[in-house]
C-alpha cells in the first residue's frame, strides 16, 4: 500500500505545496476533468437519478457480495476460465508469478490496473526475470519515472510535457521534441514492440458481470485490448468488489463511469471478455485467469464503512478534492490517492499506520458531492476520526482539551467566565491592531500562517444582557417616580 | 413573530457585531429577538474530530436551551447544518434525546434561509454601495442546501455591486481544526480563494459563516491585503461594524 519512504504525511504534503510544477500541473488536470464532468451530467439530464440508480445497484451487490461472486467464478469457469480467490496480497502476486513461471514468460504486458499498484505486482515479476511494460501512456511515463501512480484514473497527473520529453528522450538516447503528436508516437513505437513480443498480458477489471462471467475493461487508448488479444495468457485482476449482476447494471455504471472520470460520454474503447478464446474465435489468448482479490476488502462488510466498496474507481473525488489539488497524489504516500483514499487505506493497510489520512481534510464534502454512487465520503472520513479517539490513539493534549472543552461549554456560566478570560490572556500577545502574531504553543497552527484577532471586548451575551438592563432600568424610572410603587417591587 | 437567536460561540466571542446586526435586521423586519443565555456552542468541532461523547454533552446543552423557543435563528451555515444533520444522527440510539434533538432541528434556521424562506423578505430596504463578492461556506451550501438565499438578499440591497466569485463553491480552507492541524494545506486553500477573490476586484467580502471569514480575514491580514470582510447580517444592516 505505501509508495513513499517519508513516513510522514505531514512532510510529504509540505514538500508537496513547495513544488509549484507540481501544483500547476494538478490544478490544470483537475479542472479539465471536473469541468468536463459537469458538462457529461447536464448533457445527460437527471444526473440525481442516475446517481441514485448506481448507489442501489452498488448497495445492493456488496449487500449479496458472496452470492455474485460465486455465480461469477462458476460462469467463467464455464468459459474456460480459471478462477483463483485470493485472500491477501501474498496469495495474489504468489499465483500471477506461478503462472509466469509455468508459462516460462520472458516478458509481460500490463494495462493499467489500480490493484496490482496496491499488490506491487511489477516488483515481484521484476524480480523473476521478467520484463514487465506497462501500456497505458500513463502508466508506463511513471513507469520509466519509477514513480507510483499519483491518480487513481491519470497515474502522470503530476507530470507536465516537459518532464515526459525528458523521460522519453532518455529513453530514446536522442533529444524527443515535447510536442503532443512526436511524444506519442515514440511511445506508441516502443509500446508496440512490447505487445508484439509478450507472453502475458495482465489487466485489470473495470466490472466484472457476474450473470455471464464477463471482464469489462474501460480505455481509452485501445492498450487494454491489445493486451488482452495478442500474448497466449491474459490474467485479469480485480479487486472483490468490482462485480455488477447483470448486463443492464453495467449499462448503468458505464452511463456513470467515464463521465465521471473524464466527462466522456462513453470511452474510445470498451471490452468486454468472456474467457479464452474459443475455437470459432479469430483472436485471444489460450489461456484465461481472473485472479479476484480480497486483501482486506471483505472485512469491511458489516462495518460502518460497507459503502466505501461501492466505489467503481471513478476518480471524480480527486478531481474536485481542494486538498488533492494542492497536494497532488504522492503526498498521500498510498496506491489509493485523494478523499477515497483518505477512507479505504487505512481500512485496507491498517489504521495504526495510516492515522493522519483521516484528518488531512476540511471536510468539505465535495467528494461526497461528486461521487457518483454517492458514497458518503466526509462522513466516513469523521467515523475514522471517531474510531481513532474510541480507540484512544489520538495525542493526550488533544484529548485533554476536548476534555477540557466539553467541561467549560456545557456549564454556560463558566463559558461566558471563560470567553472574557479569552481576551484577557491573549491581549499582552497582541500587536498595536490587536492582532495576535506570535506563533508560540497551541496558537501556533493558526498565527503560523494566519493572524488572530483579539476576542472582543465584551461578548454578545455579555452584551446583550447589559442591554437588558439598561432597558429594564429605562422601563423601570419614569413609574419609580410616577406611581411610587416600583420601589418597593424592585426591593 | 418571535425567534431565538442562536448566537454561536464564535460570533459570541470574536463577532458580537454581526449577532447585533442580526438582531437588528431581525427586528427591523417585524420579528421579536430572544437571546436564551444558557446557550454555549453546537459541538461540532468535537463532532468533527472525532470525539461523539463530548458533542453528545454539548449538544444536550444545546438543545436545552432552547427548549422552550419555538424558532431558531442561527447566523451560521454551519452550526445551522450542525444542527439540522448531524444532531438527529448523533442521538440516532437515544430513545430519551432523538426527539428533542430531532424537534430543535427542525425548528433551526440559518439567518438568510430564515429572511427569505420564512419571512419571505425580497427587499431588504438597506443601501450599502460596494463592490462586494460572495464566499459560499460549504457547510451551508452542500450540509444544509442553502446555496442562493444569501444572493437573494444582497442582489436587492441598494448601491451593492456583486461580482461572481470563480470557483464560488472550493472550499476556503477553515475546515475548524484542520486549519490549525494541516495549517499549512489549509493556507494554500486560502491563498487560491483569495486570488479568486482579487480576480473580482472586490473591496469587501461577504460571507455566512464567520469561521471561513476568521480565516479568510487572518489569512488577508497576514499577506497585507485590505479587504474589508462582512457578513450577510452586516451588509443588511448597512455595512455597520
Amino acid at each position: 500500500m505505501r509508495t513513499s519512504a517519508e513516513r510522514s504525511f505531514a512532510r510529504r504534503a509540505q514538500q508537496a505545496l513547495a513544488d509549484s510544477t507540481l501544483r500547476a500541473a494538478v490544478r490544470k488536470a483537475q479542472e479539465r476533468f471536473r469541468t468536463g464532468k459537469r458538462n457529461a451530467e447536464a448533457e445527460l439530464g437527471h444526473w440525481e437519478a442516475w446517481r441514485r440508480l448506481g448507489e442501489a445497484i452498488r448497495r445492493h451487490t456488496i449487500e449479496n457480495l458472496d452470492f455474485y461472486l460465486e455465480q461469477l467464478a462458476d460462469n467463467v469457469e464455464k468459459n474456460g476460465g480459471t478462477v483463483v480467490f485470493a485472500a491477501t496480497e501474498r496469495e495474489a502476486v504468489d499465483y500471477v508469478v506461478q503462472v509466469a513461471r509455468e508459462e516460462g514468460a520472458r516478458r509481460v504486458v500490463k494495462s493499467k490496473s489500480m490493484v496490482s499498484e496496491e499488490l506491487h505486482l511489477n516488483r515481484a515479476l521484476e524480480a523473476l526475470g521478467v520484463d514487465v511494460v506497462e501500456t497505458d501512456l500513463g502508466e508506463y511515463i511513471i513507469q520509466l519515472a519509477g514513480e507510483p501512480p499519483s491518480h487513481i484514473i491519470a497515474p502522470s497527473i503530476h507530470k507536465n510535457r516537459r518532464q515526459i520529453a525528458e523521460l522519453f528522450s532518455r529513453v530514446a538516447g536522442e533529444a524527443l521534441p515535447d510536442d503532443t503528436p512526436s511524444l506519442t508516437r515514440f511511445a506508441r513505437r516502443q509500446l508496440r514492440r512490447a505487445f508484439l513480443e509478450a507472453d502475458i498480458g495482465i489487466t485489470g477489471c473495470n466490472f466484472a458481470v457476474a450473470e455471464t462471467g464477463t471482464i469489462v475493461l474501460v480505455s481509452n487508448e485501445g492498450n487494454a485490448r491489445l493486451t488482452t488479444t495478442l500474448p497466449r495468457v491474459h490474467i485479469a485482476i480485480m479487486g472483490a468488489e468490482r462485480i455488477v449482476p447483470t448486463w443492464d447494471d453495467l449499462d448503468v455504471m458505464l452511463h456513470l463511469l467515464p463521465r465521471s472520470a473524464t466527462g466522456q460520454k462513453i470511452t474510445s474503447y470498451v471490452t468486454a471478455i468472456s474467457g479464452p478464446r474459443r475455437a470459432q474465435d479469430a483472436d485471444g489468448p489460450e489461456a484465461f485467469h481472473l485472479v479476484i482479490v480480497d486483501n482486506g476488502r471483505l472485512d469491511i462488510l458489516g462495518t460502518a464503512y460497507q459503502d466505501v466498496l461501492h466505489c467503481i474507481r471513478c476518480g471524480a473525488c480527486l478531481n474536485v478534492c481542494p486538498v488533492y489539488r494542492h497536494i497532488g497524489g504522492h503526498a498521500y504516500g498510498s496506491v489509493y490517492s485523494g478523499p477515497i483514499g483518505k477512507v479505504l487505506t487505512p481500512l485496507l493497510g491498517g489504521m495504526d499506520e495510516w492515522h493522519e489520512l483521516p484528518h488531512a481534510s476540511s471536510l468539505c464534502a465535495a467528494c461526497s458531492e461528486a461521487c457518483p454512487v454517492r458514497i458518503p465520503l466526509h462522513e466516513l472520513l469523521i467515523e475514522h476520526r471517531t474510531e481513532q479517539v474510541t480507540r484512544g490513539t489520538r495525542p493526550w493534549a488533544e484529548r485533554w482539551a476536548f476534555r477540557l472543552y466539553r467541561w467549560v461549554v456545557t456549564r454556560p456560566a463558566l463559558y461566558r467566565r471563560a470567553v472574557r478570560w479569552a481576551r484577557r490572556l491573549l491581549a499582552p500577545l497582541a500587536d498595536g491592531e490587536g492582532k495576535v502574531r506570535v506563533q508560540i504553543g497551541p496558537l501556533k497552527g493558526w498565527t503560523a500562517q494566519r493572524d488572530l484577532p483579539l476576542p472582543a471586548r465584551q461578548s454578545f451575551l455579555d452584551w446583550w444582557e447589559e442591554e437588558g438592563r439598561k432597558e429594564a432600568a429605562r422601563q423601570h424610572e419614569p413609574r419609580t417616580e410616577g406611581e411610587g410603587r416600583d420601589g418597593e417591587r424592585s426591593a | 413573530m418571535r425567534v431565538a437567536l442562536f448566537v454561536t460561540c464564535l460570533i459570541d466571542a470574536f463577532f458580537p457585531e454581526v449577532a447585533k446586526s442580526a438582531v437588528r435586521v431581525l427586528r427591523r423586519h417585524g420579528v421579536e429577538v430572544d437571546v436564551p443565555r444558557t446557550q454555549t456552542c453546537c459541538g461540532q468541532p468535537a463532532y468533527n474530530s472525532g470525539y461523539r461523547e463530548e458533542a453528545r454533552e454539548v449538544a444536550k446543552q444545546l438543545i436545552r436551551a432552547f427548549d422552550g423557543s419555538a424558532c431558531v435563528v442561527t447566523p451560521s451555515g454551519s452550526c445551522a447544518a450542525m444542527v439540522r444533520c448531524e444532531y438527529p444522527r448523533l442521538f440516532a440510539d437515544d430513545p430519551e434525546w432523538r426527539p428533542r434533538a430531532e424537534a430543535l432541528a427542525a425548528k433551526t434556521y440559518e439567518f438568510s434561509e430564515f429572511l427569505v424562506n420564512v419571512l419571505g423578505v425580497e427587499d431588504p430596504g438597506v443601501t450599502f454601495p460596494a463592490r462586494a463578492t460572495v464566499h459560499a461556506s460549504c457547510h451551508m451550501t452542500r450540509g444544509l442546501g442553502v446555496k442562493d438565499e444569501p444572493l437573494c438578499l444582497l442582489k436587492r440591497v441598494k448601491g451593492l455591486e456583486l461580482c461572481p466569485l470563480p470557483y464560488r463553491e472550493d472550499c476556503c480552507g477553515f475546515g475548524g481544526t484542520f486549519a490549525v492541524k494541516m495549517a499549512g494545506i489549509s493556507a494554500a486553500m486560502a491563498d487560491e480563494k483569495i486570488d479568486h477573490i482579487e480576480e473580482t476586484e472586490a473591496e469587501v467580502l461577504i460571507g455566512s459563516d464567520m469561521g471561513c471569514l476568521w480565516h479568510l480575514g487572518g489569512r488577508l491580514s497576514r499577506r497585507g491585503k485590505p479587504l474589508r470582510v462582512l457578513h450577510v447580517a452586516q451588509v443588511l444592516d448597512g455595512g455597520r461594524e
